[in-house]
């Protein structure tokens, strides 16, 4: 196996895997102030309005996708019962969909970050290099979903090739083979995402972890105590007028 | 029940001349920072006017603050939790930097380093947010101060729907008031409600409700979800803001900045002690019109033995009982029944209230002038709706469009003015007016002394924070964890003394745990726990 090959599909990988569960242990417990979406929608909302939610919706779309397409392999669909032309279909036409999507909302995005002034004043370094990454990987993304999946005469099978390597890098047998067929545009799909994974906890992203789940099942008013809370005992007043 | 106490403030409108010192040495304290230069935790309005931001008041422009649903429960009015998650990539009610204004500072450095030239130097005006110049400045925090600006914009003013006819802008007939404003450290706070992160909270032992930064994902819907307006979102660090009731310098008993710094010496703080499990049911009931009477019976009277005993059971320390039977909030909401909360109708129960401010009868000025008998000039005894503020307008804002209530303090008031001005001008007792409006003649002097004469010690009863209480955290150490109100007990396994006053049960640990020869130390609880722990980890 040539160097060039370990580097990009087996070291590129681990450094980045490592990268991302280490680094957010770092960021967590050195920077929990910074920990947030940043939201800048106070200082312009008209366009945010429409294209961040068509960017978030898209790009979980897009990203729900990848985990069937990467974790689920082919045999275990047609075990299902589900046909390898129906899949196909199914993921070409969601997949460019989610592209599209994604795509709308994050020219607009673009457009608005470098156009109003306003929200160019608080874009930060790390903010460049995630929307740097952001533009290759939905591009190449969207690229691939559309001209290769939708419309190629030829669809090229990731799910047995690109998928197997993936898995592989989780069993840690890394199957190198799989990959190196690949379409070109694949495999720099693969690289940059794997960038992308390694800058992710060092970004505004990390946001994506608080989703406030929990806020469904919460009660509304919270209260905190300064101080340990005083052992309670029942009065004659709380006695006589126990309330609803 | 459970009852707590809670910092609440009164102001007395009355006495505003809205010079502003509040804001401006709370801004100094507070928010002069990067990505906070446009928020005003104290800001004074001049109403009629929209406000800061504008037109705060419309709740069906910013749905803040909760509604009734169909079937009579409390909601937020920004719709349900589901329905957040939804719209949590761009919050559909969030106003923008425009509805506040945008911060500005001016060239100063121009005026001194400017060459040698034909003209004077000029300080431009330069964006605190984009940096760029700014050619015109069309907007500010106090935009229409003392109803400066169009006269067509004071009936964009949310107070003035349906009563247009009774604001006028023609200088003869026009009427103005200042409104300070801070935000209220509800009871029922929508705020925390509206919160996903669960970073927004309310102190259990002074009631203050504050942001926990660390925990906040800016999410931003406690902006909106304030129907006061009074959460911020600090634009470069991403994190909601809000006014803290200064409670650094309240836990060591002093006032709030803006109340420390007033010129006019209307602010008053002090404790209201309340039974928190009332609280939900107070702020449903159906009727706007009762929403003030619910929430005064959510207050509970300190002097009351009863209540004494379960707020001592409930741990409210000895001392802040005491307290809140002098407080000037509980005097003023409770006793004399002058003060008023702020919208009551979007039912988060406020806990600043205002006193509404006398004005003079409009017509007697205006045919009399400066002969007119000043007996007849503030005669709101007889006819609030004489005088210069339309009492539905003072309704609209104090008491959920409700007039009685307004005529009735305004009575009482205008009592107090005709008895003192009797009294010390005049030099006659006369018990009639008093009596008019259901008071004895000592309590409208006392009122007086409180209102007018407003000492330092009576505005102010504000108790120290018991920060020896943080013994109790190194008590509950090896405790069972079934200590709670009809738990089963402390599983017989140690026995404490419960015959001193219940709250300071662990007074000799907390003892132990303070620095000796000092009583009112400042003691960094965390870092001294985790002093404590490590100690306890290396000793073992
Ligand atoms: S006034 Fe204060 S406590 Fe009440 S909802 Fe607004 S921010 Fe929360
Ligand atoms: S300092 Fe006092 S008198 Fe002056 S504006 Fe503020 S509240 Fe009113």
């Amino acid at each position: 196996m040539s160097a060039g090959r370990v580097l990009l599909w087996i070291i590129l990988p681990y450094l980045a895997l490592a990268t991302f569960v280490v680094g957010h242990w770092w960021r967590y417990r050195s920077d929990r102030f910074g920990w947030g979406a940043r939201s800048t929608q106070i200082l312009e909302r008209k366009i945010l309005g429409w294209a961040s939610p068509a960017f978030h919706f898209g790009i979980l779309a897009a990203a729900g996708g990848h985990v069937i397409g990467l974790v689920i392999p082919a045999s275990l669909t047609e075990a299902l019962g589900i046909s390898e032309n129906g899949y196909h279909w199914f993921a070409a036409i969601a997949g460019a969909l989610a592209g599209l999507v994604t795509v709308v909302g994050f020219l607009g995005l673009m457009y608005r970050r470098s156009t109003n002034a306003r929200v160019r004043r608080t874009t930060t370094p790390a903010d460049m290099i995630t929307y740097f990454l952001l533009t290759f990987l939905v591009l190449q993304g969207t690229w691939i979903a559309f001209a290769e999946n939708l419309l190629g005469s030829s669809p090229y099978h990731y799910r047995d090739s690109v998928g197997v390597w993936w898995r592989s890098l989780f069993a840690l047998q890394p199957d190198v083979d799989a990959v190196t067929g690949a379409p070109f545009l694949y495999q720099l799909h693969a690289v940059c995402a794997w960038a992308f994974w390694a800058f992710f906890p060092f970004s505004r992203l990390v946001h994506l972890w608080s989703l406030p789940v929990p806020y469904i099942g919460r009660p509304h008013i919270l209260y905190r105590r300064r101080f340990a809370a005083p052992r309670r005992r029942r009065t004659a007043l709380a006695a006589r007028r126990r309330t609803p | 029940m459970t009852i707590r106490a809670q910092v609440g403030m009164v102001m007395n409108l009355d006495k505003c001349i809205g010079c502003h010192t509040c804001s401006v040495t709370c801004k100094q304290v507070w928010t002069d920072r990067p990505g906070a230069e446009y928020m005003w935790f104290n800001d004074v309005e001049t109403k009629p006017g929209v406000g800061y931001p504008k037109r705060w008041e419309d709740q069906e422009q910013w749905r803040g603050g909760w509604e009734l649903d169909r079937k009579g429960r409390l909601r937020l009015k920004a719709g349900g939790k589901l329905r957040k998650l939804l719209s949590i990539f761009a919050n559909p009610d969030l106003p923008t930097l425009d509805d506040y204004y945008e911060p500005w500072t001016y060239d100063f450095e121009q005026l001194v380093d400017a060459p040698r030239q034909r003209h004077d130097p000029v300080a431009r005006a330069r964006s605190r947010i984009t940096g760029e110049q700014l050619d015109e400045i069309s907007w500010g925090p106090n935009w229409e101060d003392n109803l400066a600006g169009s006269p067509e914009r004071i009936h964009h003013d949310p107070l003035t729907v349906g009563i247009e006819d009774q604001v006028k802008a023609q200088y003869e007939q026009a009427f103005m008031m200042y409104l300070p404003r801070i935000c209220e450290h509800c009871l029922n706070p929508s705020c925390v409600a509206s919160c996903p992160s669960g970073a927004m909270y309310k102190r259990e032992e002074d009631g203050i409700v504050l942001v926990d930064q660390q925990k906040c994902r800016s999410w931003r819907f406690c902006v909106s979800g304030c129907p006061y307006k009074k959460v911020y979102f600090n634009h470069r660090s991403g994190k909601a803001e809000k006014c803290t009731l200064c409670y650094p310098r309240i836990e060591q008993g002093q006032p709030t900045i803006c109340s420390e710094t007033c010129v006019g010496r209307i602010r008053y703080l002090g404790l209201v002690l309340y039974d928190v499990d009332r609280v939900e049911a107070a702020a449903s009931v159906p009727d706007e019109h009762d929403l003030l009477e619910a929430q005064r019976s959510v207050f509970l009277d300190p002097s009351d033995p009863l209540v004494r005993a379960q707020a001592l059971a409930d741990g409210v320390p000895e001392d802040w009982i005491d307290a809140a039977i002098r407080s000037p909030v509980y005097l003023l909401a409770m006793k004399y029944r002058v003060a008023l909360p702020l919208h009551p109708e979007y039912r988060t129960l406020p806990m600043v209230w205002y006193v509404p401010p006398l004005s003079p009868i409009a017509s007697t000025l205006e045919t009399d002038g400066y002969e007119a008998d000043p007996d007849e000039v503030f005669s709101a005894v007889d006819d609030p709706d004489a005088m210069r503020v339309p009492v539905d307008y003072l309704a609209n804002l104090l008491a959920a469009g409700d007039g009685e209530v307004i005529r009735g303090v305004l009575r009482r008031l205008a009592a107090m003015r005709h008895h003192m001005r009797k009294r010390e001008v005049l030099g006659e007792h006369d018990d009639s007016r008093p009596r008019a409006v259901g008071m004895t003649s000592q309590e409208v002097e006392d009122l007086y002394r409180l209102l007018a004469i407003a000492k330092y010690e009576d505005r102010y009863v504000i108790p120290p924070a018991h920060t020896e209480l943080a013994g109790q955290l190194m008590e509950q150490k090896g405790t069972c964890g079934l200590d709670f109100e009809d738990g089963p007990g402390n599983c017989g396994a140690i026995e404490r003394d419960v015959s001193g006053p219940p709250g300071y049960e662990s007074a000799v640990d907390a003892e132990a745990f303070m620095l000796p020869g000092e009583d009112r130390v400042d003691l960094d609880i965390v870092q001294m726990l985790g002093d404590r722990r490590r100690e306890d980890a290396e000793g073992r």
